[in-house]
Order: structure tokens, then C-alpha cells, then sequence
């Protein structure tokens, strides 16, 4: 009986959904906004990279959400995993063989290097904030694998956690007192595409970006190994 | 071309099943894992390098570390 009530809910969900998107054309743009960004991004923000000047020129605003749900759901974690006002037990560990500790600090600085070129390069090659700082906390990840008698340091972190947050929104109220009309409006020159230095504020949010995001998944990670008292 | 996509779908969707199947936790994580590799490796074909680096160093790396965690954390058999 349940059975065939679920089922038939479902179909008529599923009638919904059809008639719905019957009409839609399958694969055609449905709105002229992304033919704007990729014919203007480059000349506008002055990023060689569109998919950067969409996320944080166009739509810098949404990012700024997102960062904040990343913030709250490791916040979250932290205060459910008891880590927010308990001390780390510390115990002894036994280390990690000595081909995982080789493996671990050999590849550690590269990441480091690898995430932290992913983000300052975000408005030149693929990638960004987000991603650099992925690959940053998974470098962290590696010491807490391969060398576990090496701790983080939980106070610099959250302090590169909570500056991070704080530069971004510093950024975009300076944008709002000296660039004009909005938050987080431009009010560097943007340069010449494809160098370093171009794109107006897009990189320091970025690094902003990247640092927090690396410091925070890291946060994620010692939550989750550490046993806390 | 065509035919490297095809395999790497194939793949993918077996990964996907095994992982749905295995009753051992550690493996159902792993075969989750080469699911989030396999469509890193297709959001690069499909020109969408950000989407593959974000797909590869969380979806892969460090969602499958958390996992890995959890279940070191619990029991690595499902009843």
C-alpha cells in the first residue's frame, strides 16, 4: 500500500518536472548573460581567467556566501567535535614508517608552493582561492599523517583563518568608500592583461581567499584526528 | 577520444555501484574516491579546469581523508 502510494507520488512528480522542462531546448543558452561575460570579462576586470572574473568581479558578493557557509560549517564541526573550548589530549603516538615519513616531507613543501601559486595565479591560469587552499590543507593533511609528532600551531591558524575572512570584507568596504558605488568595486587599475600585477583587487582577494580556505580545511582535519579531552 | 571518455564513464559507474555494494566501509570509500577522480579527469576534457582541480583536491583528496577518519573512528564493517 505504501509501496504504491510512493510510486505514485513520484510519477507525479516526475509529470511535473516534464512538463516543466518539455518545452526547454536541450544544450541552447537560455540567457545572454554568459555571452556578456566571455565577449567583456577580459576588457572589464582585466583577468585573463573568465571563470575568476565571474566569481569574484560579477558575482564577488555570492563568493563572499560561500565563504561564510565554509566558515560556518567548520565552526559547526568544531563546536560539535568538542574542539572549540577542550584542550588536545597530546598522547603518544606511534610514528609513521619511515617510507610514509619521507614520502611526507618530501612532498609537503611542494604543495605548499603548488597551492599557494594556484591561488596567487587565480586570475591568470585555472584555479584560485578555493582550490589553492584545498591543496594547501591536503598538504597539512600529509604532516598529519607522516609526522604526527608534529603539531599545528591551532593559534596561527586561526588567526590566518580569521584575517582572511577579515581582509575580504575590508577589501570590499574599502571598495565600497573609495571605488564608488558598490561593495567590493575596483579600486586598483587593472593593468595589463595576462602579467601578475593586473586585475585590479581580484588577486588580494584571491590570497585573502586562499589563506582561509587552506587554514580552515585545515581546522577541519585537526577537528576530526585530534581527540580533545 | 570518444572511446577514452567511454571507458572512463564505464569505470566511473562501476565505481559507483561497487561503492553502493561493499559492505567493507574502507573500500566503499576508495571506490568513491575513484569516482571523484574519474570526474575530475572528465570535467578537464570538457574544458573546465577549474571545476577539475576543485573536483580533485576536495572531492578526491580530502573528502576521502575525512571519510577514512570517520570510519577509523566507527567500525569498518556495515551490518
Amino acid at each position: 500500500m505504501r509501496t504504491t502510494i510512493s510510486i505514485l507520488l513520484l510519477a507525479v512528480v516526475a509529470a511535473g518536472f516534464f512538463l516543466c522542462l518539455a518545452d526547454v531546448p536541450f544544450g541552447e543558452p537560455k540567457t545572454q548573460v554568459g555571452n556578456y561575460y566571455i565577449e567583456e570579462g577580459r576588457a572589464q576586470t582585466g583577468a585573463a581567467n573568465i571563470v575568476t572574473s565571474v566569481v569574484l568581479a560579477y558575482r564577488g558578493f555570492d563568493t563572499l556566501g560561500e565563504v561564510t557557509v565554509l566558515f560556518v560549517a567548520a565552526f559547526g564541526l568544531g563546536a560539535v567535535l568538542g574542539a572549540a573550548g577542550g584542550k588536545r589530549k597530546h598522547e603518544p603516538i606511534e610514528p609513521a614508517s619511515i617510507v610514509l615519513r619521507t614520502g611526507c616531507r618530501f612532498l609537503f613543501p611542494m604543495l605548499i608552493i603548488f597551492g599557494v601559486y594556484v591561488f596567487l595565479h587565480g586570475h591568470l591560469t585555472p584555479g584560485g582561492g578555493f582550490q589553492g587552499g584545498a591543496v594547501i590543507a591536503s598538504a597539512f593533511l600529509l604532516v598529519y599523517l607522516g609526522c604526527r609528532e608534529r603539531r599545528i600551531n591551532l593559534t596561527r591558524k586561526t588567526w590566518t583563518d580569521s584575517l582572511g575572512g577579515l581582509a575580504f570584507v575590508v577589501i570590499g568596504l574599502i571598495g565600497l568608500g573609495v571605488g564608488g558605488r558598490y561593495f567590493l568595486s575596483n579600486f586598483l587599475p587593472n593593468g595589463v592583461v595576462n602579467q601578475l600585477f593586473s586585475a585590479g583587487i581580484l588577486p588580494l582577494i584571491y590570497i585573502a581567499i586562499g589563506l582561509k580556505v587552506g587554514a580552515e580545511l585545515t581546522g577541519v582535519v585537526d577537528d576530526l584526528l585530534e581527540e580533545t579531552e | 577520444m570518444i572511446v577514452i571518455v567511454s571507458l572512463l564513464v564505464f569505470v566511473m559507474l562501476a565505481a559507483a555501484v561497487a561503492a553502493f555494494i561493499f559492505k567493507d566501509l574502507l573500500s566503499a570509500v576508495l571506490a568513491a574516491c575513484l569516482v571523484s577522480l574519474i570526474a575530475s579527469i572528465l570535467f578537464l576534457f570538457m574544458h573546465a579546469p577549474d571545476v577539475a582541480m576543485a573536483e580533485a583536491s576536495i572531492g578526491a583528496a580530502l573528502v576521502t581523508a575525512v571519510f577514512v577518519i570517520a570510519i577509523r573512528r566507527t567500525g569498518r564493517r556495515e551490518e
